[in-house]
């Protein structure tokens, strides 16, 4: 990116032997551009990179990490609770009730991101290069984790570039699940968070993402997911925050009846915009993708989704269904919307849908008809359209705080 | 202008630059029932949605005044709120939306919302599962106009416009719905235009006046016994030139005219 990721620097962020090799393939690799298919749409060239540099430590000091939001009032009972500063983790609390049981939450260094090598980014080597270490979070065989793990990770220290990093495993047959917040200040800063998401066989994963940055960060977000046999995974993103705000997310079913249940939220405003791809693999029989996505775009915001339905050879007897539905609210907003199927097996039952409208004519009439007023009437609609998401949200415990944020955006119109 | 009333004055309205009603003229008193009947494609329900203020229905010229107030220079919400109803004939879905979403944010609005809701939905034998469901979704027709229903009843409006309110009911629905308009027409001095193609709706709620739509202007205008005749004989004596007009020509010129053409 710029000289300030260089292998010494690198080296410095901690002991594990590869930073150095990571930050000089990162440095030997080209920044993405709009140009490339997974890029398209995207003002990634205008990432401000000249202007960011590296951290070795959080930047922010004790007190304020402890004055940190830690969602305790929207997730009142938790199993653990860590916090994620700069890219570092600050503090990591776990009920010694469900550690007795075997759940583990840990910092750990020697994790480094695993992303295939074919789709490995500039990003993604400075996230090898830079990460200080994952939290890993791991659920033993059989062990259901009834009360959500909130992870608070916040960006504080403008100018410079954080890489977070959680690695999420429920074991065979356990249930567990994870509320992440994500948060920064409204200077400019530079995050690349990765989630990995492993569910064994028959377990029962969920993952609820809130990304609330402030307006000049940008983020480069990516989601990594394996379901295996009998397993299901549900994840929910929900993203209202950011200049820049983009989620990559490949969900791998790889046992026979896997489940993967993939649903987000998202309502830009001002000049915001979020950027969101999927890839559903279905790479062994008998398994289950279903996709909803819906957004709305206010004032100049955008929104880019494009996804990628592929069912492998050995993906017989799948089904597959993708949804992106977009209500534009200005006409200055924009949004793409790109499904796409790669089938190379007949035996399945495969969907996909996209819109992008204003608010519903209609159904505007209709509650027009009823005195209710226009901007009051658009709210409702648009509330409304939200709530076939917040219903299939994985915790339920944020929904509330979700429909709240939606409201909150809402509000901002009138 | 003396006392309450809906006027309907030389109303002339086009639909994608197509004139569809010709110059109407209406006058309801409250506690009047009047019936509009007419074939398909005669202008019925755009005559609703015009008087309603519909975006994409155009007024030539022209007025519809509720208590002397001009309700063409009014937005649709403002309509409703000087008590005006549309009982739509094919009510929208709104995913989401519950009817106490909607009623609380309409001047209706008041005290013991739900009291009242409940209440009125066992007069015309409405499901309270319902109630808090999102607005028409999922609901088959004929529970569709019951909500319709309900919510003329909990609005309490002056004047309401019934859009085939018949259409999707069985005869038992017919009857409770009917009834309760008919009450309203006593209790709160409701006037009412109900629009349809069938006398039956008009055997539960009486009318005062019946006129016939044609081609977009009134034809004949009699009391309830027109309704009868018509049952008996059809329109073809009140279609201006019925032989001449082929049988596609009432859903090209309306685009919201019955497809079932019942």
């Amino acid at each position: 990116m710029n000289e300030s990721f260089s292998p010494e620097a690198a080296a410095a962020v901690g002991p594990r032997q590869d930073r150095s090799a990571e930050a000089e393939a990162a440095a030997a690799t080209a920044l993405p551009d709009a140009e490339a298919e997974d890029w398209r749409y995207s003002p990634i060239g205008e990432l401000p990179v000249a202007d960011l540099r590296s951290l070795d430590g959080p930047g922010i000091d004790g007190n304020a990490i402890d004055a940190i939001d830690r969602f305790t009032t929207v997730v009142p009972d938790r199993a653990a609770t860590v916090v994620i500063v700069d890219g570092f983790v600050v503090s990591v609390e776990i009920d010694p009730g469900w550690a007795s049981k075997g759940l583990a939450v840990e910092a750990d260094e020697g994790l480094p991101a695993e992303v295939p090598a074919a789709q490995l980014t500039h990003f993604d080597r400075l996230h090898r290069a830079f990460s200080p270490a994952a939290v890993r979070i791991e659920a033993p065989a059989g062990l259901a984790v009834e009360a959500p793990i909130v992870v608070v990770t916040h960006h504080a220290t403008a100018g410079t570039a954080a890489f977070p990093h959680l690695r999420i495993t429920a074991g065979p047959g356990s249930q567990l699940s994870v509320v992440e917040r994500q948060t920064s200040t409204d200077e400019l800063g530079f995050q690349v968070p990765v989630v990995e998401l492993v569910a064994e066989q028959a377990a029962n994963l969920r993952y609820q993402l809130v990304q609330e940055n402030g307006s000049e960060h940008w983020q480069v977000g990516r989601q990594l997911s394996t379901v295996d046999a009998q397993a299901t995974l549900i994840t929910g993103t929900a993203a209202f925050g950011g200049h820049y705000g983009r989620v990559r997310s490949d969900s791998r079913l790889i046992g026979r009846g896997a489940s993967a249940n993939l649903v987000a939220a998202y309502y830009g405003d001002g000049d915001q915009i979020l950027d969101f791809r999927t890839f559903q693999h279905h790479e062994a029989r008998d398994t289950r993708s279903d996709l909803l996505f819906k957004g709305s775009q206010d004032d100049r915001s955008g929104s880019i989704y494009t996804g990628l339905i592929h069912i492998h050879p050995e993906g017989a007897g799948s089904n597959a269904f993708q949804t992106n539905r977009n209500v534009k609210l200005s006409d200055e907003a924009w949004a793409w919307s790109v499904p796409n199927l790669e089938i190379e097996n007949n035996d399945v039952h495969c969907s996909h849908a996209s819109t992008v409208s204003p608010v519903d004519a209609e159904q505007r009439f209709y509650l027009h008809a009823r005195g209710v007023k226009p901007a009051v009437a658009d709210r409702l609609v648009v509330a409304g359209f939200f709530q076939e998401v917040i219903q299939r949200l994985p915790v339920p415990a944020a929904r509330a705080e979700i429909t709240r944020l939606i409201a909150e955006k809402l509000d901002r119109r009138s | 202008m003396t006392g309450s009333a809906l006027i309907i004055s030389d109303l002339r309205a086009s639909v994608g630059g197509t004139e569809i009603v010709h110059g109407v003229d209406l006058e309801i008193r409250p506690g009047e029932v009047h019936a509009v009947m007419g074939p398909n494609g005669s202008g019925k329900s755009t005559l609703s949605h015009v008087i309603m203020g519909k975006p994409g229905y155009e007024v030539q010229s022209g007025s519809v005044t509720l208590d002397g107030v001009e309700l063409l220079d009014l937005p649709t919400w403002q309509r409703a709120r000087a008590g005006l109803f549309l009982a739509m004939q094919y009510p929208t879905e709104v995913p989401g939306v519950s009817l106490t979403d909607v009623l609380s944010n309409s001047e209706a609005s008041a005290d013991e919302l739900d009291e009242r809701l409940r209440a009125e939905a066992d007069r015309i034998g409405f499901d309270h599962q319902f109630l808090s469901r999102a607005l028409n979704v999922d609901l088959s027709g004929g529970e569709k106009k019951r909500n319709e229903t309900l919510q003329l009843a909990v609005m309490k409006p002056k004047f309401a416009v019934l859009d085939e309110l018949d259409s999707g009911l069985d005869v038992d629905a017919l009857r409770l719905v009917a009834r309760r308009v008919e009450a309203a027409t006593q209790e709160d001095d409701l006037g009412v235009l109900v629009i349809t193609h069938y006398s039956r709706l008009l055997n539960e709620l009486k009318p005062d006046r019946v006129h016939i739509l044609s081609r977009g202007r009134f034809v004949a205008s009699g009391g309830p016994e027109l309704a009868e005749e018509l049952e008996a004989s059809g329109y073809a004596g009140y279609a201006g030139e019925p032989a001449e007009q082929p049988p596609g020509a009432a859903t090209a010129i309306d685009p919201f005219a019955d497809p079932l053409g019942l």
